[in-house]
């Protein structure tokens, strides 16, 4: 019985080492393509929210210039300061971008394909974030640059922070569906724009609306916090270009710069694509079963995190920067005492309907 | 094809006993306090990854998460603004070379010791265990819900006392600057 991709792979090549390659080959391919892809966006959106029009010159409406910027950067030299720690400056990259990258192992793409379906996925999720700060901490620090230094610390102080409320979204969403791996808490949520957690969830009308108040507020600071998570406007103090010359990747070029650039992004698809397996529904139809299937699963779990990727450009280029002490207030005293609140009002409801 | 995939998981264990044991190595001898600290990533990488072949799925996980991103941050964050802030390098060196000795024996062959008199079991990798984290979960609510309040209360505990020592610092530097 075939049901998902990698089974089908398996029967395919009869091999489980070259299953396992291609599989963890196939999110990589995505992240190159959707990097370009939303380069291209943000620079657009920010120069329209600008009254300005970006570049015109490479293709229709400047949408080559991507390629170009990643030509560029490929070909650039490769520069390691004279006083840096040699070792640490060259591995950091690598240790930011497979924090990342290891994130893509446990997002449910579509209904026949995820990386590792293991149970703890959105556990697994999480921790793989602390990799990502160990990486950029490593790079704050190698460069032996005080700005540098100043932004790696900043960045790994508000990941840590913002870990919590992150963590506490998802311990609601693991109490109302009783899971932690993404693919089931996605079919959880399957049959509609009515099911998805965001809006109450799949119960009777009546819980519905009691739930509905609590996971409205638990999504939208989990998104405030995917922000502060991926170090953006407003929450981008760890590479505040007028502070800190873009932080812990000052001294980076070529290669090693693209490598966190593609870090940065594939960060902002994972906490995005976090969002909407959680609490819009991941792969499902907005439709019910109109509109749905493996193949379209793709189109809606990518669209979907695409439009919150959107969303956090808008807010990027709204917003100004907070100042450190906003940072951390914002954390600790308004989205984690929001957020016990509803965990009390969830597990209440969840308890007194049973 | 059952052989090869064998094969494959056994390759691969190997590969992270060597992370494992060569980074550890390279915490224990490297004699720069920083890439010390940097290389304990590795580590608890390689020990993680070595849960995960004991079916431990939460523990290794949760190993991850506590240590790397919570310890070893905190460990790194020590280093770094020390190291750098008086402007002098930080080695490691060797102190107290025999007790250093006698006390490492002492615990290598207690832990050798136990490894070889405990009856280990062995679990056919086609084991049916899948998850631990729900078996976890309830033990801890159940059976050991003591030790697991008392555990949360010092943690509890622990925290207040941080945030109070570090609002008093706060405190006197106002004082003085007031006076």
């Amino acid at each position: 019985m075939i049901e998902t991709v990698q089974q089908f792979i398996l029967a395919l090549l009869a091999n489980e080492l070259v299953v396992a390659v291609i599989l963890s080959v196939l999110p990589l391919v995505f992240v190159i393509i959707y990097t370009l892809v939303v380069l291209y966006t943000e620079m657009k959106v920010a120069a329209h929210i600008q009254d300005r029009v970006a570049y015109m010159m490479t293709g229709w409406h400047g949408i080559l210039q991507p390629i170009a910027d990643m030509i560029k950067l490929l070909l650039k030299e490769d520069i390691i300061p004279e006083k840096a720690d040699r070792i640490l400056f060259r591995v950091a990259p690598y240790v930011t971008f497979a924090g990342s990258y290891a994130a893509f192992a446990v997002l449910p793409f579509t209904s026949i394909y995820i990386g590792a379906n293991i149970h703890l996925g959105a556990f697994f999720l999480i921790a793989s974030g602390s990799i990502v700060v160990v990486g950029i901490l490593m790079a704050g620090w190698s460069s032996n640059n005080k700005w540098s230094l100043l932004g790696g610390l900043r960045s790994a102080a508000q990941m840590v922070s913002y870990e919590i409320p992150t963590a506490l979204a998802l311990v609601i969403v693991a109490m109302i569906t009783g899971s932690l791996n993404l693919q089931e808490i996605t079919k959880f949520q399957d049959g509609g724009i009515h099911n998805w957690l965001i809006f109450g969830g799949p119960f009777p009308l009546k819980t519905k609306l009691l739930l509905l108040p609590f996971t409205l507020i638990t999504f939208i600071i989990l998104f405030v916090a995917s922000i502060a998570e991926v170090n953006r406007t407003p929450f981008d103090l760890p590479e505040a270009e007028s502070e800190l010359v873009q932080g812990f990747f000052t001294e980076y070029s070529g290669l090693r710069f693209a490598m966190f650039y593609l870090s940065e992004y594939a960060n902002l698809f994972v906490v995005s694509a976090l969002s909407v397996s959680l609490f819009l529904g991941g792969w499902s139809s907005p439709f019910g079963s109109v509109l749905s299937g493996p193949v379209w699963g793709i189109f809606w779990f990518v669209s979907k995190a695409y439009v919150l990727v959107l969303l956090q450009i808008w807010v990027r280029w709204t917003l100004p920067r907070l100042r450190v002490d906003q940072l951390m207030y914002v954390s600790w005293k308004v989205l984690t005492p929001w957020l016990f609140v509803c965990l009390l009002a969830v597990g209440a409801i969840l308890v007194s309907v049973e | 094809m059952m052989r090869e995939s064998i094969d494959v998981y056994t390759v691969l264990f190997y590969f992270f006993v060597s992370i494992t044991l060569v980074s550890a190595c390279v915490v224990v001898f490297s004699r720069h306090i920083v890439r010390s600290a940097f290389a304990l990533l590795f580590t608890f990488f390689g020990v993680a990854a070595l849960y995960v072949y004991l079916f431990a799925d939460f523990l290794a996980i949760t190993q991850l998460l506590v240590y790397v991103g919570g310890i070893l941050v905190l460990i790194l964050f020590g280093v770094m603004l020390t190291n750098k802030q008086i402007n002098v390098d930080i080695k490691t060196g060797t102190l107290h070379i025999v007790p250093a000795i006698i006390l490492a024996a002492a615990i290598g062959g207690t832990l050798v010791g136990i490894a070889w008199s405990n009856p280990w079991m062995v679990l056919p990798t086609s084991s049916s265990v899948k998850t631990t984290a729900p078996q976890i979960g309830e033990l801890l609510l159940t059976t050991y819900l003591l030790p697991f309040e008392v555990a949360s209360m010092v943690l509890m505990v622990a925290l207040v006392g941080a945030v109070v020592i570090a609002r008093r610092e706060k405190n006197k530097k106002e004082t003085t600057r007031d006076s």
